[in-house]
């Protein structure tokens, strides 16, 4: 295999999780050509790049999009492909697709105007969660308490000036047990998951939250695979919350981190994506 | 010898590889390796917009 392939990397920066898909690939003998999202031309004609896959770990949504394009421009497969980082990294585009596979979500409405958005906020009632559309990491993410709080933020968002923020995407806030559940999808198997709780809303594990191993039952690594199968599949981080009616399905993640989950849980998933990337080539 | 921009620290490379991103252990900023070898760092890219997951 390690004759035949050789592994782009499509990148940022390297962080840990980087750096363990480098030595992954290293300890299955496939050489990787290292494809830096900051240096990186794309002509419209094929040209100097050896890679037979590109794995795609660029953390700027606007640079993978048009880079997964080219790649697949140029015949080579990416991981994950161009349509699914694009549905993934819409949270409204991600919503919609998961209510038409009936994956439970939580409710949401969508706004194109300030003004409609308090009407949204009204529908949904408060306290609920003003998120942009695009971005992760908690950024920008809102709680809101009341109709006072809601013009506020409304205002000050509207004043960041870019078109997405006067993009409003209104969610029920979720009265779950101060934790959520990361599950990590590689093709058609949930490899790690875990609890991430916080006694900040957000639990994100880049906000600082804690994390524990979760043995998945087969409610949720039913519901973790659809969901994944829903926006297309490949390596996706799937993030749950538990509600009074059952799991909800809140985010897929389609360039996900698992620093945290590699060290909960003990699973080697760089090397998961690596061996699954190897997979994708061969086909 | 290779120094924090930010404290000046003396930074060492370890195992570090181009790209990698660290903390510096005096003043906790965040730093990139831009060159393995010889070893150079820079302050690490300032996070955007759209980055994430």
């Amino acid at each position: 295999m390690s004759d035949a392939f050789t592994l782009g990397l499509f990148y940022t920066i390297i962080r840990p999780e980087e750096k363990w898909i480098l030595e992954a690939a290293q300890a299955r003998g496939i050489p990787v050509e290292r494809l830096h999202d900051e240096s990186v031309t794309f002509p419209l004609v094929r040209n100097g790049f050896k890679a037979d896959l590109v794995l795609n770990r660029s953390v700027s949504h606007t640079r993978s999009l048009y880079a997964l394009r080219f790649f697949e421009h140029y015949g080579v497969p990416t991981v994950n492909p161009y349509d699914v980082v694009s549905l993934c990294g819409d949270k409204v585009l991600a919503s919609l697709r998961l209510q038409e596979a009936g994956i439970p979500t939580p409710r949401t409405v969508v706004a194109l105007t300030p003004e409609a958005a308090m009407k949204a906020l009204d529908e949904v009632g408060y306290p609920a969660v003003l998120k942009p559309p695009i971005g992760s990491w908690g950024r920008l993410l809102a709680k809101v308490d009341d109709r006072e709080e809601a013009e506020q933020i409304i205002e000050h968002k509207t004043a960041l000036g870019s078109p997405m923020h006067s993009v409003f995407y209104v969610q029920e806030y979720v009265a779950k047990p101060e934790r959520d559940i990361r599950a990590f999808v590689v093709g058609d198997e949930l490899v790690a998951a875990m609890y991430r709780t916080s006694s900040d809303w957000r639990t994100n594990a880049h906000l600082g939250g804690e994390t524990q191993s979760l043995e998945p039952d087969a409610a949720l690594t039913e519901l973790t695979l659809r969901a994944a199968e829903a926006v297309g599949g490949g390596v996706l981080a799937v993030d749950l919350m538990e509600s009074g009616d059952g799991l909800l399905v809140h985010e897929v993640n389609p360039t996900p981190e698992f620093k945290a989950l590699a060290g909960a849980t003990g699973v080697n998933i760089a090397a998961r994506i690596v061996d699954y990337a190897a997979g994708v080539a061969a086909r | 010898m290779t120094q924090c921009p930010e404290c000046e620290a003396v930074v060492q490379k370890g195992d570090k590889i181009e790209g990698e991103i660290f903390s510096c252990p005096e003043c906790g900023v965040e730093l990139e390796v831009t060159v393995a070898e010889p070893f150079a760092v820079a302050l690490a890219p300032q996070e955007a917009e759209d980055w994430g997951e």
